[in-house]
C-alpha cells in the first residue's frame, strides 16, 4: 500500500527534516508566480513588471488613507474567518457566513435607523448584541437541523443565505423612499451609531474588536476543553461519541459561536465601515474567508496573514487598474496567477501536514 | 550596430523630447496643474459612462488640462468603494472630483463632508443644496428637452403611418395610437423623462396613449429586450426608453423583421448599430458643455455652480442623427422645434399641453425638503409651465399626466 504512494512517503521525510522548508515552499511560490506574472504582464500589455508589481504595493499601501483601508477591509475578512474556523474545524461546512453577515448587518442597520436617540455607546452595544443574536440565529437552525436529523449543513446555509439576501433587498426597498434599491448612508448628517474615531483614527474600534475575537479564538480553540471537543467531533464523530462527548450539543453549541461572530463582522462593517446596507455588504466575503481559514489551518495568526494578502492583491489590482488604464480584468489576472500559485504550494503543503498529523494522533493516542 | 545608433538616436530623442515636455510645464499657468479626479459607475464600453468620458476629455481638451492630471476610476459600485475612491483621489492631489452616478451621491457627500478643501461634484445628484456644503454640488442637463424633440421624431413617424394606412385596430386602444416606454426606475429622472417624450409625440399627433414599465435596472438587456417584445405584442407602436442598453432596439428590430409595424426611439448613444431599420433618433446629452463650464469655473477661482441644468440653450443635449425610417420631413420639424426650445419660447412642460385627473395643472411642487422623497417646497408652476430642474439640477417633475399608464 505504501508503496504505490512512494511520493507522498518522500514529501513527509522531507517536511519530518525541517519546518522550514515548508516556508520556504511558500516563498519560492511567491517567487515563481511573480515570475510567472512578469511574463503574462509583459507578453499581454507590453508594461513593465516592476512598474506594475511597485503600482500593486501602492495600491495597498500608498498613501495613510490606502494603508487603513487594507487594514479595514483585512480586519472585516480575518472577523469573518475567525468566524468560520471553529464550525470547519468541526468539519461543518458552514457556507452560510455571507447570510449571517447580511443579517448581522441588517439588524445593525435597522438599530442605527430606529434608535436614533440612544447615547452612542449604548446603541453601539445594543447594536453589538443584536448582530450577535442575529448571525447566531441563522447559525443555529442549519446546527439544530443538523444534530437532530443529520440534514446536509451545506445546502442549508446555502439557502440561509438566499433568506438573508432577500430579506435585506426586502428592507432595503422598504427603508428606502425613492425606489432606488438602496438606502444610502445611515444617518450621514449625524454620524449616530457609526463607531467614533479613537486615538484620532477612524478604523481603530474595528481593530480592537476583530484582534480580540481573534486572540479569543487562538485560544478557545487551542486550550479549552470546548476547542479539543470541537477538534475531535470534526476527525470522528464516532470518536467523540466513544469518548463521551455530546456530539449533538458541540455542533449546536459551535455553529451558534460561529454565527455569531460571522454577525459581528456585520455590526463591523455596517457600524463601522460603510454605514450602509445592500444584498452585498458581504460582497463574497463569507466565501473567501473559507479559503482563508482553511489556508491558515484555523490558527488565528495565520490566518491574519493571509487575510492581509488577499486584501492586498485586491486593493493592487484595482491600482493596477487606474495606474495603467487597464480594465480591471486585465489586472486581476496578476493577482490570479499569484493565488493560484500560493494556494498550489499552500495546497501542497497541507496535503503533507494532513498526513503527518494522522499519525501523530494515532501515535499520541 | 545599426541596432546600437538607432538605440542612441532613440535615447537622445527621448532626452529632448522630455525636456521639452519640461519646458512646456514652466510656460504653462499654474492653473493647468489642476487634478481633476472621476469616479465612472462603467467603463467606456458602456454608452452612459462613455458619454462622460467624452465629454471630460473634450473639456480638459480645450481648457489645456493634461492627460495625466485626470485621474479615473472605473466601474465604482455604488457603495463604500466609491468613498474609498473619492478619498483616494484626494490623497493623489485632485481638488475637483466627479462622479456620474446618482447611487455615488451619498458617498461623495461623507467625503465632501470629510474634505472640505476639495470640491465634490456629485453629476445627477439632488441633495447638494440641501446639504448647505461649499464644496458639495450636483450638475445634470435638460435631457427631457431633448427627449421632447424625440418624441417629436416619433410622431411625425405615427402621423406618417396613420396616413399611408399602415396600422391595425391592434395599434390602438380606446381610438388612440399606443406607444410603449421601457424605464429603469419610477424616479422623477425617468417621469418626467417620458413625460417630455409623451408631450413631444402629443405635440405632432395628439391621438396618443402610452404605457410605461420599469426593469428595476439602469442596465439590462434581456430584462429591457422583454419589456419591449410585451408592448410589441400588446400593439405599440413606438417603444421608447430610459435605460442604458439597447435591449428594447434589438427587440423592435427583431419583430419588424417579422413583419411587425414598430420603431424605436432610443437613449444615450446612436441605436442604428443594432436597429438600423427601426431606430428614429436617440435622446443623448452633450456632457462636455456642463464640464467645460463647471471646470473653467473651478480654475477661474469662482468654485462649480451648485446646482447646473442646461439644455437647447447652450447645446447640453441634443438627439442623435435621424435614422433612415424617420418619416419625410422629420429635419425640418425638428430644427423648427429646437430653435424654439432654444430662444424659450416653447416650453416641454406647458401647462395648456397635459392634465392630470382631468384638471389643468396650477401648482406643483419641486423640492424636497424634509427628505421622503415627496416635493413639499418651492412652486414650480408658474408663468404657464411647470419649472423643471428650475430649482435644482436633478429633474423634479413627478406627476403623472392623463394619457400615460404606469405598468
Amino acid at each position: 500500500m505504501n508503496k504505490n504512494h512512494e511520493p507522498l512517503i518522500r514529501i513527509a521525510k522531507r517536511d519530518a527534516m525541517v519546518w522550514w522548508k515548508a516556508y520556504l515552499i511558500r516563498i519560492v511560490s511567491v517567487i515563481l508566480a511573480l515570475i510567472v506574472s512578469a511574463v503574462v504582464i509583459f507578453s499581454i500589455t507590453k508594461l513593465n513588471p516592476f512598474a506594475v508589481y511597485g503600482s500593486m504595493y501602492r495600491g495597498a499601501f500608498g498613501t495613510t488613507g490606502k494603508t487603513w483601508n487594507t487594514i479595514r477591509d483585512a480586519m472585516i475578512l480575518l472577523c469573518i474567518s475567525v468566524g468560520l474556523a471553529p464550525a470547519f474545524k468541526m468539519r461543518f461546512w458552514n457556507i452560510g457566513a455571507e447570510g449571517q453577515i447580511l443579517i448581522g448587518g441588517l439588524v445593525t442597520a435597522a438599530c442605527m435607523m430606529y434608535f436614533k436617540s440612544m447615547p452612542t455607546v449604548l446603541l453601539l452595544i445594543v447594536m453589538f448584541v443584536t448582530s450577535c443574536i442575529a448571525g447566531a440565529l441563522w447559525g443555529l437552525l442549519p446546527a439544530i437541523f443538523k444534530a437532530k436529523w443529520n440534514t446536509n449543513e451545506t445546502l442549508f446555509t446555502l439557502m440561509m443565505n438566499y433568506v438573508a439576501i432577500y430579506l435585506t433587498s426586502f428592507f432595503v426597498d422598504f427603508w428606502d423612499k425613492k425606489q432606488s434599491h438602496s438606502v444610502g448612508i445611515i444617518n450621514l448628517d449625524t454620524g449616530k451609531g457609526w463607531f467614533p474615531r479613537l486615538f484620532g483614527e477612524q478604523y481603530i474600534l474595528n481593530v480592537i474588536i476583530v484582534v480580540l475575537l481573534a486572540a479569543g479564538m487562538y485560544f478557545y480553540l487551542k486550550i479549552s476543553k470546548h476547542g479539543y471537543e470541537i477538534a475531535v467531533v470534526g476527525e470522528s464523530e464516532n470518536t467523540a461519541r466513544y469518548a463521551g462527548i455530546n456530539v449533538k450539543k458541540v455542533i449546536i453549541r459551535t455553529m451558534l459561536i460561529s454565527g455569531a461572530i460571522c454577525g459581528i463582522a456585520g455590526f463591523v462593517e455596517v457600524a463601522g465601515v460603510s454605514h450602509t446596507i445592500s444584498t452585498s455588504t458581504a460582497g463574497g466575503r463569507g466565501f473567501t474567508a473559507i479559503i482563508v481559514a482553511w489556508l491558515a489551518k484555523f490558527n488565528s495568526l495565520t490566518m491574519t496573514l493571509i487575510s492581509f494578502l488577499l486584501v492586498f492583491l485586491d486593493k493592487g489590482a484595482a491600482q493596477i487598474a487606474s495606474d495603467f488604464n487597464l480594465n480591471e480584468y486585465a489586472s486581476e489576472m496578476v493577482t490570479g496567477i499569484i493565488l493560484f500559485f500560493i494556494l498550489g504550494s499552500e495546497f501542497f503543503i497541507n496535503y503533507r501536514l494532513i498526513l503527518r498529523g494522522k499519525h501523530k494522533e494515532v501515535a499520541a493516542k | 550596430m545599426a541596432k546600437k545608433i538607432l538605440a542612441v538616436v532613440l535615447a537622445v530623442m527621448l532626452v529632448l523630447t522630455s525636456l521639452a515636455a519640461c519646458g512646456n510645464k514652466t510656460n504653462t499657468d499654474a492653473e493647468n496643474t489642476l487634478k481633476i479626479g472621476v469616479i465612472l459607475v462603467g467603463d467606456e464600453n458602456e454608452g452612459y459612462t462613455y458619454a462622460h468620458i467624452k465629454g471630460i476629455k473634450d473639456a480638459a481638451k480645450s481648457l489645456g488640462i493634461a492627460d495625466s492630471n485626470i485621474l479615473w476610476k472605473y466601474t465604482v459600485p455604488e457603495d463604500q468603494t466609491c468613498h474609498d475612491a473619492a478619498v483616494d483621489l484626494v490623497e493623489n492631489g485632485c481638488e475637483l472630483i466627479f462622479s456620474n452616478s446618482y447611487g455615488h451621491q451619498d458617498f461623495m457627500k461623507a467625503a465632501a463632508m470629510e474634505h472640505p478643501e476639495v470640491t465634490f461634484v456629485a453629476m445627477t445628484g439632488d441633495t447638494a443644496k440641501a446639504s448647505g456644503l461649499p464644496n458639495f454640488c450636483n450638475a445634470f442637463t435638460n435631457v427631457y428637452e431633448s427627449r421632447y424633440v424625440s418624441g417629436v421624431v416619433a410622431g411625425m413617424k405615427i402621423a406618417e403611418l396613420v396616413a399611408d394606412g399602415k396600422l391595425t385596430d391592434a395599434n390602438y386602444e380606446d381610438g388612440k395610437v399606443k406607444v410603449g416606454y421601457v424605464g429603469a426606475h419610477p424616479y422623477a429622472e425617468v417621469v418626467s423623462g417620458y413625460t417630455a417624450f409623451y408631450l413631444g409625440i402629443k405635440s405632432v399627433y395628439p391621438d396618443v396613449m402610452m404605457k410605461v414599465s420599469y426593469t428595476g435596472s439602469w442596465f439590462d438587456i434581456v430584462k429591457e429586450g422583454e419589456a419591449a417584445n410585451a408592448f410589441l405584442a400588446d400593439g405599440c407602436v413606438i417603444i421608447g426608453q430610459h435605460a442604458d442598453s439597447t435591449g428594447a432596439p434589438a427587440a423592435v428590430e427583431a419583430a419588424a423583421k417579422n413583419g411587425t409595424v414598430a420603431y424605436s426611439v432610443g437613449y444615450n448613444i446612436d441605436m442604428l448599430s443594432v436597429a438600423p431599420t427601426v431606430a428614429l433618433t436617440s435622446a443623448t446629452n452633450n456632457w462636455s458643455v456642463y464640464y467645460t463650464e463647471a471646470i473653467k469655473s473651478f480654475m477661474d477661482g469662482n468654485g462649480v455652480p451648485t446646482n447646473w441644468a442646461k439644455g437647447y440653450s447652450e447645446d447640453a443635449v441634443a438627439i442623435t442623427d435621424l435614422g433612415p425610417a424617420c418619416a419625410e420631413g422629420t429635419a425640418e420639424k425638428v430644427a423648427e422645434v429646437e430653435a424654439a426650445l432654444k430662444d424659450g419660447s416653447l416650453n416641454v412642460f406647458d401647462t395648456a399641453t397635459f392634465t392630470v385627473e382631468g384638471n389643468v395643472v396650477t401648482s406643483a411642487f419641486a423640492t424636497d425638503t424634509d427628505g421622503n422623497f415627496v416635493p413639499d417646497a418651492d412652486e414650480a408652476v408658474f408663468d404657464g409651465y411647470y419649472h423643471e430642474s428650475y430649482f435644482q439640477s436633478a429633474p423634479s417633475f413627478q406627476l403623472r399626466i392623463d394619457g400615460i399608464v404606469e405598468e
